[in-house]
């Protein structure tokens, strides 16, 4: 059997199969979050380094979460880096994480390509919690996670995803995992967020700029949340974005009746999203959450449980094991 | 180095009628059987354990629940089990708590997938006893382990494996021995 | 004395294609003719050789002084030697900005003792580059520099752009533009388009590099002074210097060989890949090489930009534009434009040699031929020599290159400045 996975860096380079395997080894572990004692000792005496350098409460607790109940130890490496500040590279930090080998690394960061970046200086499995406005690849699995299980398969799936597409690692994670299960994925947002390149990304997309057309029939809507920088530039004022973009009740039940909501998190509450629909009971926010737990504890143990290489039948092997 | 068959421990029959006597045995032991609950661990434990429940449904009327354990999450031998080892899921549709259960399982042998089920069972309850039945019993234990039913008790050398087919999994149906050639 | 025998010498200021064979004597060519032999001379056989005139190469970064890690005049001139340079010009975003005299006489100055190639720099355009006040350029062009650029950046303002051209114009300068419009290219990285969407990079549209190569090229109309368009990458661009040509104007322009190779799609996450400008799309691409091709675009030129290696070990946002470029120049030139047909040898000769001595003015200076009682710079080349380039045996400080262990066909075999051979393989 070849070894599946050394990283998660991207979804764009992952196989259907891959994908499946990965939500399907989610489903245990979903499980395991509604049992009484949720603490296992699977990697017990390995180390998780989570490497963020911006600010993420939500994604941050939830692998650091995710490692502990696998029993897993985990290391901190904080630092603060902005494109308007120049901090450490992260050249320096990959002496650190070289020094201190930890088991796997997780890892966000404001530069594009930074996962990578990692994963070709050293020798530890490399999880991309987010990079630049790249990739957010376990917030693609646990979003399809949720679709498959509340809307049905992904690729009968009529995805409308609504807000800054341009500078959304989310949006890209999303398009490129949903397409490859042929779902049909419409891109609403502002023009200057929504370019023309978008349909070139992958199969099945494409854009529609009025959101009253976008939602028409879909089965999941997903409202990126909207990072208030993007409306200091020159482009638009939150009360522009609210008028044209925000998803309403009414904007709502103009998709599929028994369709669902999506967020990443952390929603602005009356901006992308009025708080009806994010209270609805169409909308499937806390159970991301969830599932969100579910699928990193998934990748923790797939890379970091088995073996580099593939072991010869001892006693031990899977012919003998009892 | 390969995989090839020495002799056959157990035919179709036999596999058939060691069951028979394993959950005759298994009613005789339990006293009235109320709390008694079967968990057969995957993958070859869990038509093992259906037969049982249905074989004891059979004889003696009573309605004996089954669960499904898996174990890989708490093996204490993942690195050397495979290279990407697949979790799957466990489905347990009662609760362990104060329940007798019965842990159920093809090969008894190091004792330490046995150990495992039970850090498995503890982390959904509190069972007030758990047993174990097999079907074979091969020697060669690691740990303090023992089955309270046991359907042969075979000597191996550790070169040797044993092979449980079920026609549930396998499409056919016996117990091997098997040797490791270079 | 020096005799360059059986090669086949490409001349494009006379037109001449013919197996010649040169004697060089007291830094000067004394004979140019088939068959020459002298018995007290060196002998450097040329065989399945091209014998061109010196190459120049119009823009590139020295780094000296202030950048030493980087590069320095001499190890920079080392490589271009390598790279079949006879004549480098390097531009002024050094530390201090070479914007008066006594920064340019100090680059004079050290050329003259360590560079084996002729160091012609180019004098920043406004104080410092920035954009602002007038630079010295009358006194920097006494201390030798040969043009104006506030390379690195453009010159910032439309009207501070008709200062420089009205004042150079009378001094036979040429100015030399970076075409970037700021606002449209802030923060970018790559080339805006589907490549830079794809990767989640902030891309800089190509009509930044336009819009402003249209504004300087009216400029250059009201002011009739020598505009040059340094490094240029797309069709909008090159379609508005052929409209200047048409027009009469005396607009020039140069390519980097990078940017007739390399597309954005071939941009990874590694700033091998990142200078600016940025690789272009495909599109942009066949412009430049319909450009080359058809006389719009004037001379090839490196833009050699070294930067140390700690300094591109980062993330592709945070390293520095640029990459070095003096040694993969011919080669490159051979595989894309000559072996491809696209242009034939003598064209590519011209690109090297007189495109670019006409983009400064020629003068008894900058002009490049190869006739009796002319100066001895020559470059020497293979058409078809195999050989794997390596960055890490560059005599430059820095190996910032995405062409490290690229097979090539053909490159420089031997380069002669002032009679005195610099470089052989």
């Amino acid at each position: 059997m070849s070894h599946r996975f050394r990283h998660l860096l991207a979804i764009e380079p992952l196989t259907r199969e891959q994908i499946t395997f990965l939500l399907d080894q989610a489903k245990p572990f979903q499980e395991f979050q509604r049992y009484p004692l949720k603490k296992l000792a699977t990697l017990r005496g390995k180390t998780v380094a989570l490497t963020f350098f911006e600010n993420s409460t939500r994604t941050k607790i939830s692998f650091a979460t995710a490692a502990s109940r696998l029993g897993a130890d985990q290391m901190n490496l904080q630092a603060e880096s902005s494109s308007l500040k120049k901090g450490e590279s992260l050249s320096d930090t990959v002496l650190t994480l070289e020094a201190m080998k930890p088991d796997a690394i997780v890892i966000r960061h404001s530069s594009s390509g930074a996962a990578e970046f990692i994963s070709h200086r050293v020798d530890v499995p490399v999880i991309n919690a987010g990079d630049g406005t790249h990739e957010h690849p376990t917030q693609a699995l646990l979003d399809a996670l949720t679709i498959r299980d509340r809307a049905g398969a992904l690729g009968n799936c009529k995805i409308t995803i609504i807000g800054d597409i341009l500078h959304s690692r989310v949006a890209r994670s999303n398009i490129h995992l949903l397409s490859k299960f042929g779902a049909r994925i419409t891109l609403c947002g502002p023009a200057m967020w929504l370019p023309r390149e978008l349909d070139s990304l992958a199969p099945g997309v494409h854009r529609v700029p009025r959101l009253e057309e976008a939602v028409e029939g879909a089965d999941v809507i997903m409202a990126l949340r909207i990072q208030q920088e993007r409306l200091h530039e020159p482009s638009l004022s939150a009360d522009e974005y609210i008028l044209r973009y925000q998803l309403t009740p009414g904007r709502l039940r103009l998709a599929n009746p028994n369709a669902i909501v999506l967020h990443p998190g952390p929603m602005i509450r009356g901006l992308e999203i009025d708080p009806a629909v994010a209270d609805s009971l169409q909308s499937c926010i806390l159970e991301q959450v969830t599932n969100g737990l579910a699928i990193r504890m998934a990748i923790l143990f797939e890379l970091i449980a088995g073996s580099a290489e593939p072991q010869e039948q001892t006693k031990d092997s899977p012919h003998a094991a009892h | 180095m390969r995989i090839v068959e020495k002799r056959q421990l157990m035919s179709a029959d036999e596999i058939r009628r060691t069951l028979e006597r394993l959950a005759h045995e298994i009613v005789e032991n339990t006293g009235g059987a109320k709390d008694l609950a079967l968990i057969g661990v995957r993958r070859r434990g869990i038509p093992l354990a259906e037969r049982l429940a249905k074989s004891i449904r059979a004889s003696s009327k009573a309605e004996i629940p089954v669960g499904t354990l898996d174990i890989t999450l708490y093996r204490d031998d993942l690195s050397t089990v495979a290279p990407q080892p697949v979790v799957q899921s466990s489905e347990i549709p009662f609760p362990v708590d104060d329940r007798d259960l019965l842990l159920v399982d093809d090969v008894l042998y190091t004792g330490r997938t046995v150990r495992a089920a039970m850090n498995g069972l503890f982390d959904l309850g509190r069972p007030r006893r758990i047993r174990l039945c097999v079907l074979i019993d091969r020697g060669h234990r690691e740990l303090p382990v023992e089955a309270s039913f046991i359907g042969r008790a075979v000597e191996t050398t550790d070169a040797e494996i044993i092979e449980v087919r079920l026609n549930e999994i396998d499409k056919e149906e016996r117990v091997m021995v098997m040797d490791r050639v270079d | 004395m020096l005799l360059i025998k059986n090669g086949r010498v490409l001349d494009p200021t006379s037109n001449t294609d013919a197996r010649l064979d040169v004697l060089i004597d007291k830094g000067r060519i004394a004979k140019l003719a088939a068959g020459i032999s002298a018995a007290d001379a060196l002998v450097l056989d040329a065989t399945n050789c091209i014998v061109a005139p010196g190459f120049i190469d119009l823009h590139c970064h020295l780094r000296e002084p202030g950048q030493e890690v980087s590069e320095t005049i001499e190890s920079g001139a080392q490589s271009a030697a390598r790279g079949g340079f006879t004549a480098i010009c390097p531009m002024p975003n050094t530390q201090p900005v070479n914007d008066n005299a006594s920064v340019t006489r100090s680059i004079m100055e050290r050329a003259a003792a360590v560079s084996p190639v002729r160091v012609w720099p180019i004098g920043a355009a406004s104080k410092e580059s920035k954009g602002e006040q007038l630079a010295d350029i009358s006194a920097m062009q006494q201390a030798g520099a040969v043009a104006v650029s506030d390379d690195g950046k453009p010159v910032a303002t439309a009207r501070l752009l008709r200062q420089v051209m009205d004042y150079c114009g009378p001094l036979d300068l040429t100015v030399i533009d970076h075409c970037e419009d700021s606002s449209l290219a802030a923060g970018g990285v790559m080339r805006e388009g589907p490549r830079s969407i794809r990767l989640g990079l902030k891309g800089m549209p190509a009509a930044a590099e336009s819009i402003c190569a249209g504004r300087d090229i009216e400029i250059a109309a009201l002011t009739g002074a020598r505009l040059h368009i340094a490094h240029l990458s797309t069709r909008g661009s090159l379609e508005h210097v052929r409209e200047a040509k048409r027009r009469g104007l005396a607009v020039t322009c140069e390519v980097t060989p990078h940017h007739f190779t390399l597309i954005d799609e071939d941009v990874q996450y590694d700033s091998r890949f990142k200078m600016n400008p940025p690789l272009a799309s495909r599109d942009d691409r066949d412009a430049l090489l319909e450009g080359l091709a058809d006389g719009t675009v004037d001379a090839i030129a490196t833009d050699h930009a070294p930067h140390h290696p700690a300094s591109k070990d980062v993330e592709f946002d945070r390293a520095p534009f640029g990459i070095t470029g003096f040694e993969t120049a011919i080669a490159l030139a051979l595989e894309q434009l000559v072996h491809t047909n696209r242009i034939s040898l003598m064209r590519m000769v011209e690109l090297f040699t007189t495109g670019a001595a006409r983009v400064l003015g020629l003068s008894q200076k900058t002009e490049r031929k190869l006739a009796e009682g002319s100066g001895a710079d020559i470059t020497i080349f293979s058409t078809d020599r195999a050989w794997t380039y390596r960055a890490a045996e560059s005599p430059s400080r820095s190996r910032n290159t995405p062409f490290d262990n690229r097979d090539f066909r053909g490159g420089p075999v031997a380069t002669i400045v002032a009679g005195k051979i610099v470089y052989q393989a």
